[in-house]
């Protein structure tokens, strides 16, 4: 199985353990992953807010480069870069003067894009290509007894819902069932949002969000929250301490890219899943799954 | 921030604010909106906005084009898209506050001392500078400008971050940056040309 992989600007910074682990866990289950070539940033959100067709334009310089490196789908491990790519082929496809424009505008360097390479989260994959059985079979340290709130956020299936439902997903819920986890199938955080870049433009707003995620995952008896994008986990991670002290909490819950935590139970060690750059310890976690 | 009277220069943007919005993709839609309240009902900032999604719909379908940029709503969105995937008419709420944060900055109607308007500019500059997006310039850039508070709030995890080398001080830049150049400028001109 090989697959073409845009890991996004966080995996070069504060998102850097997403990158790490998800590379790490592939090999253990003998994915290949080869690296889109010269990509360049998604755009995001911010890009959307200045020019709309300028931003489907540089997220189509990506897919560009996909259909020329490979017939392989395209695998994504940010939530936002996800839907930024996979928006990108929908409003092309919808839309003649967004095709137009960004036929175009790829013209101008030399590059072409029919609108047609697969944009796939990588859970998607996982959970669709891979499938649960095969999954289960690969486990080699199952999460017996762990505790674990999946949260997905906003952008893993909104507004897309092409491979998990908009308002509940459960893809990743199953995911770690398989594993053997205990996960917390009603935790009403799942696709809430956690505030974004809000956090340094209102953080007010932001710490509210995330208090809110925490509170729920620790009233429910969590003992880590996993995570499918960057943003959220540093918001929901390292705004804990703030958190704290915004609302007289105490919180130190564990937060972890779900590839983190499905390394473990395929066999790959902490350090190779860089489990130790989280700033609030993993320890427990790790010791608490069964040998 | 440009005051919006009477005169036949504003009255001349305003026109073109609407016709620009009308005319994204989907946009027309905006007309059957029912005022159902769902949007605001799901939208989690709707608590901190000066006026919820359903009332700048009504605004800017009423021509209110001062309320509608004037208000803080379109800066507090998060693209988490719960109205859009929830709205019975169909309007792709989230696409319209992107389009009317982009039309603010255009035609020069947003906030000048506004934090999200001043970070969309810097995150833009770094992706079109390196190809990619760098965290920590851009976090730097906005603390200097905006937030000079920032580093203080959040001393201990930010240097948690760097020693866990999370916060490299290195932008990565790629081979084709200059292509990013070269689309926005196509772009521009091919708006050019259509107005
Ligand atoms: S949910 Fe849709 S129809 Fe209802 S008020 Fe909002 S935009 Fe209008
Ligand atoms: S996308 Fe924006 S307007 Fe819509 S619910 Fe989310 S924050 Fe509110």
């Amino acid at each position: 199985m090989r697959y073409l992989y845009y890991p996004g600007c966080s995996a070069e910074a504060t998102g850097k353990a997403y990158d790490i682990s998800t590379r790490a866990l592939m090999g253990k289950l003998g994915v290949e992953l080869v690296e889109l070539d010269d990509w360049n940033c998604c755009g995001a959100t911010s890009y959307f807010s200045v020019r709309e067709l300028d931003s489907f334009a540089i997220a189509a310089r990506n897919l560009a480069i996909a259909e020329k490196q490979g017939d392989e789908d395209l695998c994504v491990i940010c939530n936002a870069c996800y839907t930024t790519l996979a928006k990108t082929n929908r409003y092309m496809a919808e839309s003649a003067e967004v095709r137009e424009a960004v036929s175009g505008a790829l013209g101008a360097v030399d590059r072409t894009y029919s609108g047609n390479k697969p944009v796939r989260h990588i859970m998607d994959v996982l959970v669709n290509d891979i499938g649960l059985e095969a999954l289960g079979e690969k486990v080699t340290r199952r999460l017996t007894g762990l505790k674990v709130a999946c949260y997905y956020g906003c952008q893993y299936s909104r507004p897309m819902g092409d491979f998990d439902d908009p308002e509940f997903p459960v893809t990743m819920d199953k995911f770690f069932q398989a594993l053997g986890a205990e996960v917390i199938t009603d935790f009403a955080g799942k696709a809430k949002c956690c505030g974004g870049m809000m956090m340094l433009t209102k953080e007010e707003g932001a710490l509210r969000m995330c208090h809110e995620l925490l509170k729920g995952a620790h009233d429910a008896g969590a003992d880590v929250i996993v995570c499918a994008c960057p943003l959220c986990e540093m918001n929901v991670e390292g705004y804990q301490p703030r958190v704290n002290k915004t609302f007289g909490t105490n919180f130190d819950m564990p937060v972890m890219y779900f590839t983190q935590l499905a390394g473990l139970a395929f066999g790959a060690d902490p350090k190779q899943l860089a489990i130790d750059k989280q700033i609030v310890s993993c320890d427990r976690v790790v010791a608490a799954i069964p040998a | 921030m440009t005051e919006l009277a009477t005169t036949l220069e504003a009255l001349a943007v305003h026109k073109q604010f609407c016709e620009d919005v009308l005319n994204m993709p989907g946009g027309e839609k905006i007309k059957i909106c029912q005022q159902c309240g769902t949007c605001t009902g799901s939208c989690p900032t709707s608590y901190l906005m000066d006026w919820g999604p359903r009332e700048i719909i009504a605004a800017f379908r009423a021509g209110m084009i001062d309320r509608v940029v004037k208000s803080n709503t379109i800066w507090l969105c998060t693209s988490c898209y719960s109205c859009t995937v929830r709205c019975p008419a169909g309007i792709k709420i989230t696409d319209l506050m992107y389009e009317l944060k982009r039309l603010a900055i255009k035609y020069d109607l947003a906030p000048k001392d506004g934090k999200a308007p001043a970070m969309t500019k810097y995150f833009i500059d770094s992706v079109h500078k390196h190809g990619r997006n760098h965290e920590v310039e851009l976090m730097a850039k906005f603390m200097l400008t905006k937030d000079w508070g920032l580093p203080f709030k959040f001393a201990g995890t930010g240097l948690k971050l760097f020693t866990a080398g999370r916060l490299p001080l290195f932008a990565k830049n790629i081979r084709g940056r200059d292509e990013l150049d070269k689309i926005s400028a196509y772009l521009e001109a091919q708006e050019a040309k259509a107005q």
